[in-house]
């Protein structure tokens, strides 16, 4: 296969650990309640169209976009709305939520249950950008970026090639990977459809080399598709950030502090690509997606399809529950996921995997003094210099940390994990960004 | 309920630790200290122990009763530390002069400053360079090298290479003239040479330094930059005049040319965060090494060379960042 193309700078390799690549997708039964958070996406949270009371069905319209870089919100479940109340969420605040409580499982009329491929592509391009925003389709690879925004180039700039993320880089994760081997025909058409939004004639699927099933296999498909191609990639961590991916499939870097549009490229994951064929081609929300629960105490590591809303104790009791020694449970991966206070939480648009460690994996080592060795710098993905700016952020100098360019740092934790000296790298990092944050967006006021 | 671990990503950690590099270090010094035990038998072996037990003891000393932080004795740093001081001296210094080193080198050049990773300039070196303008006699009484198979005999002092080279020249000799004073390049290589207890083993020294390559505990911009620049600015000299400047394979071989490169330039405390300032910083050390092997008033300056190369490392950390993604060199970003 020849050496295999990957990004230039940094990177790291953790331990794969993929533990559920072999398990099937299986569909969670509806739960008895769900609770459906109406912060899910990147940008503002949606606003609440139903009441207390109201009879929804399943895909029906619980909550509007609240701006342009937000989503609509769909009901997973058929039966009454109980409340809207706060409820702790996957980021570990108390934030609003639509209660409902389920009452069978009865569809919107409007969605095809069908299993059938419809591959003819009947809608224009403007069609097919309203249906994505309508269905309330965002990023499903976890930073849940609302889809239709990113299918809208700004005035001046034009998309010349479509990126899927099929790298799923992070230890652990194999919702993406069973996606892939499981709903691949379905993948095709989603990114046909992508690809006629965008009014492009290439389209690059990149997976990393540790898929080589999926590979193959979307390889196979990809002939009866035009402008699709498969890009096996060298298996290196964060290689599913989008600015990484970008480089590693087409060559091109996205300018500091630019998107992906700069140099002709839209990214979207394969998972994002399964949506979108289900909401343009069966018109059907997004309403659930598959997360996979894992860990080395895990008893039976699995993919679930699950509902929106579903408590992730569910998730765990259907992968035979929660180990004794659990010291962490986490949403999504161990690089960049973020640990949960409660199993209440709900999977939310963006959950992708629950992850399960056993206590002696859940702390963290003893921070002893920084040796300089120089080790962050030569993982950094972004070119950065992490021990100068989590030093610059811990003594209050965010001007320093500006000029040094902390904004561009894209939380991988790459610095963090090979850290020989366990030093908290990111925690200061995120410090740094969020004052950093700050200060701009004052400066941009005046 | 449930009492779960809360902390931010990343959730797991890389094997590497302070402790692992440190003792991978150590390990890397195995062969250069087997070649001068093997040379310089036990005397050799006395100087070692005593440095190791004087710098862990001065390092835990100052810890417990002066900073009264927490002991990091086990960390391995001072145990490099020690071993360095060790293969920096003559295998037939008094042991009262090597405890003074390890207690320079523990003591003024790293906790003064805040213990490990805080020194500026190379603990061992500093007790090097301490010790060679406080006691320059016993500093440059080199005994000869004699196998450890050959028995006990009685130590005879003589000069280094480079101590020849530099007297020849200065009496007025030519480099021909001297050769049939100097070693061979084997010999060098082996280290049947005399010099500082560590430094006569070319080979053993590059041996150590490819396991931390290999370990990547080092990477290979400082020591290649330094035995480039070494090499090419010897050679122009050596090419105009070969009679008067000695060829750049003997200033590669001889002196503590290859332990500098290797052990001590690399040193991470003291030198640059990034590849291209590494770079730099070897050039620097290579080209103030030669400067003063030909003309200073010493006949080696591989250590005053890294010392004042580590003064200057601030100033070369602002200077040479890495390549930032998405910025072209020379364009302005404006984010």
């Amino acid at each position: 296969m020849g050496i295999l193309k990957t990004f230039a700078l940094g990177g790291v390799h953790p331990e794969e650990n993929k533990l559920s690549s072999h398990a099937a997708i299986e569909v969670l039964p509806v739960p008895k309640q769900v609770i459906v958070p109406l912060g899910q996406n990147l940008g503002a949270p949606s606003k609440a169209i139903v009441k207390k009371g109201d009879k929804v069905k399943v895909g029906q319209l619980i909550a509007e976009a609240g701006g342009f870089i937000s989503a609509n919100i769909h009901s997973p479940v058929s039966g009454t709305v109980l409340k809207i109340d706060p409820a702790i969420d996957s980021t570990g605040y108390r934030r609003p939520c639509v209660f409902i409580t389920v009452e069978g499982d009865e569809w919107d009329e409007n969605i095809d249950k069908t299993d059938t491929l419809k591959a003819e592509i009947a809608l224009t391009p403007e069609e097919i950008v309203n249906r994505i925003k309508s269905a309330g389709i965002v990023g499903l690879g976890g930073a849940t970026f609302p889809t239709s925004v990113k299918l809208m180039p700004p005035p001046g700039k034009t998309a010349e090639f479509l990126i899927i993320n099929g790298v799923e880089c992070e230890p652990y994760l194999t919702s993406d990977h069973r996606v892939m081997l499981e709903k691949g025909q379905e993948i095709m058409v989603g990114i046909q459809i992508l690809m006629k939004a965008l009014k492009v004639e290439k389209a690059f699927i990149g997976i990393e080399n540790n898929k080589k099933d999926a590979i193959t296999y979307l390889s196979e498909l990809s002939q009866s598709y035009q402008g699709i191609e498969v890009v096996p990639l060298k298996v290196q961590y964060p290689q599913g950030g989008e600015k990484q991916l970008i480089k590693a499939v087409v060559n091109r870097e996205v300018p500091s502090g630019k998107l992906p549009i700069e140099v002709g490229c839209v990214v979207q994951n394969v998972g994002t690509a399964l949506a979108v064929y289900e909401a343009v081609q069966k018109n059907k929300p997004l309403i659930e997606r598959v997360v996979t629960v894992t860990g080395k105490g895990v008893k039976k590591p699995s993919n679930f399809l699950v509902r929106i809303g579903t408590p992730v104790e569910q998730l765990i009791e259907a992968a035979e529950g929660l180990p004794e020694n659990t010291g962490k449970v986490i949403s999504g991966g161990p690089m960049m996921g973020k640990s949960l206070t409660s199993l209440d939480a709900p999977v939310v648009k963006g959950t992708s995997g629950i992850l399960i460690m056993e206590k002696e994996e859940s702390g963290r080592k003893t921070e002893s003094p920084c040796i300089r060795c120089s080790k962050c710098t030569y993982v950094c993905p972004m070119g950065l210099e992490p021990f100068l700016l989590s030093k610059a952020a811990k003594l209050g100098k965010f001007e320093m940390a500006e000029n040094e360019m902390i904004m561009d740092c894209i939380e991988c934790g790459s610095c963090q994990y090979t850290c020989p000296a366990n030093i908290p790298l990111l925690d200061y990092l995120r410090l740094g960004k969020l004052k950093v944050g700050q200060a701009i967006r004052n400066r941009n006021k005046k | 309920m449930n009492k779960f671990t809360i902390s931010g990503s990343p959730h797991v950690h890389g094997d590497e630790s302070t402790k692992k590099v440190m003792y991978g270090v150590v390990i890397a010094m195995i062969p250069a200290v087997l070649v001068g035990v093997y040379y310089f038998g036990l005397d050799a072996v006395r100087v070692l122990l005593l440095a190791v037990a004087a710098s862990l003891f001065f390092e835990w000393l100052i810890q417990k009763y002066l900073i009264k932080g927490p002991l990091t004795i086990n960390d391995g740093s001072a145990l490099v530390t020690g071993i360095l001081v060790a293969l920096n001296v003559p295998s037939n210094l008094p042991g009262w002069m090597v405890i003074i080193g390890a207690l320079v080198a523990i003591g003024m050049a790293k906790m003064s400053f805040g213990g490990l990773g805080k020194n500026v300039f190379n603990p061992a070196l500093v007790a090097r360079v301490f010790l060679l303008v406080s006691f320059p006699v016993q500093m440059t009484s080199w005994p000869k090298p004699t196998p450890i198979t050959d028995g006990l005999v009685d130590v005879i002092t003589g000069p280094t290479p480079l101590g020849i080279v530099k007297e020849g020249l200065g009496n007025g000799q030519t480099m021909s003239q001297l050769s049939t004073e100097l070693p061979s390049y084997t010999q060098d290589m082996v280290g049947n040479i005399g010099g500082s207890l560590g430094e006569v083993s070319a080979l053993a020294l590059i041996l150590g330094g490819v396991y931390m390559l290999w370990r990547k505990i080092i990477t290979w911009h400082i020591p290649v930059s330094v035995l480039a620049t070494v090499a090419i600015f010897s050679g122009i000299f050596w090419g105009f005049d070969p009679e008067h400047y000695a060829d750049p394979m003997f200033h590669m071989l001889t002196g503590g040319l290859m332990l500098g490169a290797i052990y001590m330039a690399t040193d991470m405390v003291t030198s640059p965060m990034t590849k291209s300032g590494q770079l730099v910083f070897g050039f620097g050390v290579g080209l103030l090494t030669i400067l003063i092997r030909m003309w200073g008033a010493y006949p080696e300056g591989v250590s005053f060379a890294i010392l004042i190369m580590n003064a200057v490392v601030p100033l070369i950390n602002k200077g040479f960042k890495p390549r930032r993604f998405g910025v072209k060199p020379g364009v302005e970003v404006k984010a």
